[in-house]
């Protein structure tokens, strides 16, 4: 064998295996984005598939049961989802009526959405301060790090 | 001021312009007063840039509420430290620092090549007004930081300004994104380097060598940039990771990766006058990614922790990137005639095989950071459905990259050019192989039982054994001469090689740093609901509450926790894990309590109070400390490459008889 031979074998042997780390079990890896109303329309894979939804956190509708679990209301356009949080992390402190959440986990079979990680934004953050006209600084989007430079 | 500033952009956009004209023209009909224009055009607008950004700073040091930019990133309590710094905490700032700093570059380039690289300068600055000219159309005509609150809106000035988020207020995080700038942009100079060596058809490797330390010192930037973030992270966010694989996160990574390979590979053409088509790609690469990153940051196309506010800027990137790779793909191929190899590959056991495969897997690496960082972008448009890759998918694949990495590190440099003998590789590689061995069965032994720490640690073994061998042998050759001692026999040694032995000392620094993330698989947590007089446990350590205190400053207000800590049962002191809300920010942050040893920290954060019971978060991190350690010691080595060698080389080629003897320059 020529030692172009050996080098093309040893890329091989490289290329390929990454390949297969690359795709093997990568569906455990995956999180799908998906609308309120698109999970609704995924049946049974949204209880199979690790789904990440957005919306606001809907006004008293924070409950926090026994054993560590939170459930509160996702409101997205009208829609609504209960969620239920059962992660080890305590809630981020950005997490309250009206702010902005996603919630990462699955959908049960009770049609609640188990979520084992929450991340908030806080939408109050650029809300206008008293005295101030309503849309003075609306244009910049609420973001929990839009003044972050990287 | 807002329309001095507006009007000191738009000139500068207007002589950018001029530059590209006066230097191509002025080069293609040799007219040396046009070139000359066209180099003073280069610092006029450094001159404008300069006085732009001097009267936004002005403004937010006066705090002039009526700029929109102003408002958005400072208020008046600030300190004026960070008043400074929201120079680049916000979209249209840090885009008029991206030009700044270009511009400054250019100046740079300009006094420094005036004398030494006068036929390759003028190409070379026409392509860094280019680049200058589409980031100064985004700063005259898109995202101005003269914007002033009352166009399109009903008020013309607020009280006060909305300040920087708190989290942000931390002085890692004050020098993290200019340093990471200071990188992105720095690349841009070799990469114009070499495009004007193609364009002009310039002969020989004179870019590589005029860029050669400008590149490692972008390069220092580049990795300080993302290893300042990281550590930002461990302190400050307190979820006590240094790393999530975010988007913006491997936005930096990506160009460091390609840069790192391109290090690598410009030895091959500087030496053996191989791999010169790829070294061009790899320029290219670099450069694009630093564009793409900057791009990727900015446009919010993917969501990310770091992303600024979607802005309308994303299209104008992907025009620039698509121009710009076009026309580099078109030069290239164009000039594949000047690009020929001068040299073959001879054997799989050479140094020049070890490169080949370091930049095999350091362009792997980079396209699977790349594919991963894109996956729901790329998803959505093939699959319809908008999917994430999660951390875990990315170590699956890095972790194994970064060994196969760590151990080209300790043999690559070793072997012979061209071939390496059965009784080189004996002299090189025993004792470090027999070692490696022993650390492995040790720690199997010992009842360590993850596989990639065990791999890791001994790869660690066998890479710095190496290293130290080759610093102890050359010091016995010249101690054996001078009689001077071994220390300053090794200082002298370096000294003479300082490329060598700096490289040397960077990948010491890279076997420092893989020691502290082998680490990670035995991080130990607990997480505990603590009333006072209560303890929790973790690890070795146990947690006592002493007290829990409230108090109440002008910017925030604080809860913390006093903790008497013992290991073992030996007291070891306070800690005082504490968490502040910020009033006007409306935002919490967390004061984490570390206590930092060279065998683990322990990390606590207070997380959230409830009613009279506060919830930690304790963690213990095993080898942590030996990551910082080792990007000391990496940024110490690349100081030393930086250094000239004491014994001036020429590094002859190796002439391989037959092979492209043709193409091979006569070497003095």
């Amino acid at each position: 064998m020529g030692k172009y031979g050996k080098f093309g074998i040893l890329m091989a042997i490289i290329v390929g295996s990454l390949l297969w780390l690359a795709t093997a079990g990568i569906s455990g890896s995956q999180t799908y984005y998906k609308s309120i109303a698109e999970l609704r329309q995924m049946g049974n894979k949204a209880q199979t598939h690790h789904v990440r939804v957005g919306g606001d956190v809907q006004a008293n509708s924070i409950v926090h049961e026994a054993a560590g679990v939170v459930e509160f209301n996702l409101v997205q356009d009208k829609d609504v989802l209960r969620v239920a949080y059962e992660g080890r992390d305590p809630l981020p402190d950005t997490f309250r009526d009206g702010a902005q959440a996603l919630a990462m986990g699955k959908l049960g079979p009770d049609n609640v959405f188990h979520a084992t990680e929450i991340q908030a934004k806080c939408a109050s953050k650029y809300a206008p301060k008293p005295g101030m006209a309503p849309d003075a600084l609306q244009p910049k989007a609420p973001g929990a790090a839009s003044s972050s430079s990287l | 001021m807002e329309n001095l500033g507006a009007l000191a952009l738009l000139l500068a956009f207007c002589i950018s312009l001029y530059a590209i004209v006066a230097n191509v023209v002025g080069k293609l009909k040799n007219k040396p007063f046009l070139l000359l224009s066209g180099e003073r055009a280069v610092l006029a607008v450094w001159f404008l840039i300069t006085s732009a950004a001097g009267l936004l700073i002005y403004s937010m040091m006066t705090g002039d509420m009526r700029l929109a930019y102003v408002a958005s990133h400072t208020n008046k309590a600030m300190p004026t430290f960070y008043k400074f710094a929201a120079w680049w905490g916000g979209q249209e700032g840090s885009l008029l620092f991206w030009s700044w700093i270009l511009s400054t570059y250019g100046a740079v380039v300009v006094f420094t090549g005036r004398k030494q690289h006068r036929q390759l300068l003028p190409w070379a600055l026409a392509i860094l007004s280019a680049v200058q000219l589409f980031f100064l159309i985004l700063n005259a005509f898109v995202v101005s930081p003269f914007q002033v609150l009352a166009v399109d809106r009903v008020v013309t000035s607020v009280p006060d300004g909305m300040g920087l988020n708190p989290l942000l207020q931390y002085w890692a995080m004050v020098i993290h994104p200019p340093m990471l700038y200071l990188g992105y942009v720095g690349f841009a100079v070799p990469f114009a380097f070499a495009m004007a060596s193609l364009i002009s058809k310039a002969p020989g490797e004179s870019w590589i060598h005029l860029t050669r330390r400008w590149t490692i010192v972008t390069w220092l930037f580049q990795g300080m940039g993302i290893m300042l973030g990281s550590a930002w992270a461990y302190h400050v966010l307190g979820w006590g990771g240094y790393w999530m694989w975010d988007p913006v996160e491997n936005a930096s990574l990506l160009p460091w990766l390609a840069s790192t390979a391109f290090l690598h590979s410009v030895m091959m053409q500087e030496k053996k006058g191989m791999m010169k088509v790829w070294n061009m790609v790899l320029i290219s690469a670099t450069f694009f990614l630093c564009i793409y990153g900057t791009f990727l940051t900015r446009s919010g196309i993917i969501s990310s922790v770091h992303a600024f506010a979607e802005s309308p800027i994303g299209k104008f990137f992907v025009t620039f990137l698509a121009i710009g790779i076009a026309a580099t793909v078109w030069l290239i191929l164009d000039r594949l005639d000047y690009l020929k190899s001068e040299a073959e590959l001879e054997s799989v056991v050479s140094r020049e095989s070890s490169f080949l495969f370091n930049n095999l897997i350091l362009l792997a690496s980079c396209f699977a950071v790349l594919w991963g960082t894109m996956f729901p972008v790329i998803s959505e448009k093939f699959a319809a459905e908008k999917i994430s890759l999660d951390a875990v998918w990315f170590n699956r694949l890095m972790v194994p990259i970064g060994l196969f990495l760590l151990f080209l590190t300790g043999v690559g440099p070793l072997f012979a050019w061209r071939r390496t003998s059965l009784e080189s590789l004996r002299k090189n590689f025993q004792w470090p192989g027999i070692g490696m061995l022993i650390v492995i069965a040790a720690l199997v032994a010992g009842g360590m039982r993850y596989p990639y720490s065990i791999i890791s640690l001994g790869l660690c073994f066998f890479v710095a054994a190496t290293i130290v061998l080759e610093f102890y042998r050359g010091a016995t050759a010249i101690n054996e001469k001078t009689k001077s001692g071994l220390i300053p026999a090794m200082i002298e040694l370096t000294h003479r090689n300082t490329r060598r032995y700096g490289g040397y000392l960077v990948h010491m620094g890279m076997v420092l740093m893989f020691i502290g993330w082998s680490g990670h698989p035995f991080n130990q947590t607990a997480v505990g609901e603590v009333n006072k007089g209560d303890s929790m446990q973790v690890g070795a350590y146990t947690l006592k509450v002493a007290d829990l205190q409230d108090a109440d400053y002008p910017d925030y207000q604080q809860e913390t926790a006093i903790l008497e800590v013992s290991k073992n049962g030996q007291p070891i002191g306070r800690l005082e894990p504490a968490r502040r809300f910020y009033k006007t920010a409306q935002q919490a942050t967390a004061e984490v309590a570390l206590r930092s040893r060279i065998n683990e920290d322990l990390y606590i954060n207070y997380a959230v109070r409830n009613g009279d019971k506060a919830t930690l978060q304790a963690y213990v991190f095993p080898l942590v400390s030996w990551i910082w350690v080792g990007t000391l010691v990496l940024i110490g080595g690349t100081f030393v490459c930086l250094i000239p060698a004491k014994v001036a080389r020429s590094y002859p080629r190796t002439e391989v008889v037959g092979v492209g003897k043709k193409n091979a320059p006569v070497q003095a």
